[in-house]
This record gives structure tokens, sequence and C-alpha cells, in this order.
């Protein structure tokens, strides 16, 4: 599984390991939408992330879109390639990063 | 030219990655160019998984080859053919990179990346087929 998690109950930190494609994105999609309930300060930790594609990028959108009206969602310790990805898309726009 | 023909299902995409990794294990090229054609092959396999041939299954063609690009430099050329229904996935607009997240849409990701990423991306529609072909220089790693 390209997905860890630890949670304290408002804060769910999810790190995103290899590589997030079309393969396995539905399954971490359902995982997030399972376990981001009560959550309000989602974390993404991509500093084992070495490749996401447009499947991965819908996820993320669709959660920060969930996160906004509820707390906060920030993407931490991306790498270059998978920052190239968000720039190109314009994605680093919408998502905070630290 | 190497060639991969397959059932056009996301689950096959794995076995997409292996050809592409097998194409290209005799070339010198830049990781991030590696990624960069990868990231474009599962588009474009998946879009086709996806539409094609919905609600039905049918087969993707891949063919990858390498030429001398006019500076001599070697360019790979991969061409993605399915027999489904006619769609130019170039006639589909940009997304809206400047939108703020409540207009962001989520679709037409998939084929600006291919478009950013590759230097070249063309659409025909011949003997029923639809042919997509991306080229991108291979950039050595040295």
């Amino acid at each position: 599984m390209n997905y860890e998690k630890t949670n304290d109950g408002k804060k769910l930190t999810v790190s995103l390991i290899g590589e997030v494609d079309s393969m396995n994105t539905p399954e971490i999609e359902e995982r997030l939408l399972r376990e981001v309930d009560g959550v309000t300060e989602l974390v993404f930790d991509m500093s084992k992330l070495d490749y996401i594609s447009s499947a991965g990028l819908r996820v993320l959108l669709q959660m920060q879109k969930m996160m906004k009206p509820v707390g906060s969602m920030v993407i931490v310790n991306a790498k270059d390639d998978v920052m190239d990805i968000f720039k190109v898309t314009g994605f680093i726009r919408l998502f905070t990063f630290q | 030219m190497k060639e991969l023909k397959i059932e056009a299902t996301v689950e096959n995409l794995a076995k997409v990655f292996s050809f592409l990794s097998e194409s290209m294990e005799s070339y010198d090229c830049d990781p991030k160019v590696k990624r960069q054609i990868k990231l474009c092959v599962e588009e474009l396999f998946v879009n086709i998984a996806h539409y094609a041939y919905n609600p039905d299954i049918g087969l993707a063609e891949i063919s990858i080859d390498t030429v001398a690009g006019k500076d001599g430099k070697p360019r790979m050329v991969i061409s993605f053919a399915d027999s489904g229904k006619p769609y130019d996935p170039l006639s589909r607009p940009d997304p809206d990179i400047e939108a703020d997240l409540e207009d962001r849409q989520i679709g037409g990701l998939g084929v600006y990346l291919v478009r950013t990423t590759m230097d070249s991306v063309e659409y025909e529609h011949r003997n029923g087929h639809n042919i997509t072909t991306i080229e991108k220089e291979l950039k050595g790693t040295d």
C-alpha cells in the first residue's frame, strides 16, 4: 500500500509512498474519504513520493475542496519532480506547501 | 520498433509500464525525462482504458521507437492506437490553470500534462483507428 497514516483525531498525516498512479489511486481515495471524517488538519507527507499522475492530482484537489470549509490541508516535503507537476498544472497556487 | 498489443484496462497499466521501462533500458536518458515520458504513457493509455470502448473492453496498441531529430539527437516516438470511438484528445480545451479552488475543474489534466511535457503530440484518425503520437527528445544523463 502506498499510504501510511498517523491520526490523533483532529490531525491526519498521510504519507504517500513511491508511486501514486491510476492503479492505486481508487484505493487511496477510498481510504482518505473514510479517514478524513472529523479531521480538521490534513497533512500529506510527500517525502517518499516519487511519482504522481493526474489520477492522484484529482484526489488531492478533491481533498482540498473538502478540507477548505472545515480546516486545513498542507503538503510537506514534496520532491522536485513532484513539485514540477504541481507547477505545470497550476496546483501550486491551490495548495499550501511547507 | 517495439510493440505491445494489450487490453486497455487500468489494471494493465503495470504491464505497459514494464514494456516502457524495457524499451527505454538501453538509452542513456535523464531520469526527469524518463518520468515525464512515463507520466504521458499513463495518461494516454488510461484515457483509452476509460473512454475508447466504454462500457466494453478493447485493445490498445502501443509502439515505441527512436528516431534521430533534425539536430541528430535521439527522440523517442511513442504511438497509441485503438479502434474505439473516434476521439481527438487534443480537441479538449486546456484546463484553466489560473482558476481558483472553487472553479478549478477536475478534468482535462492528463492531456494537459502530455501537451506541456512532450515536444510534440499529434492525433489522427486513420483506418478506423484513433492514433495519438508523442515525441520527446532523449536527454542524456551527462
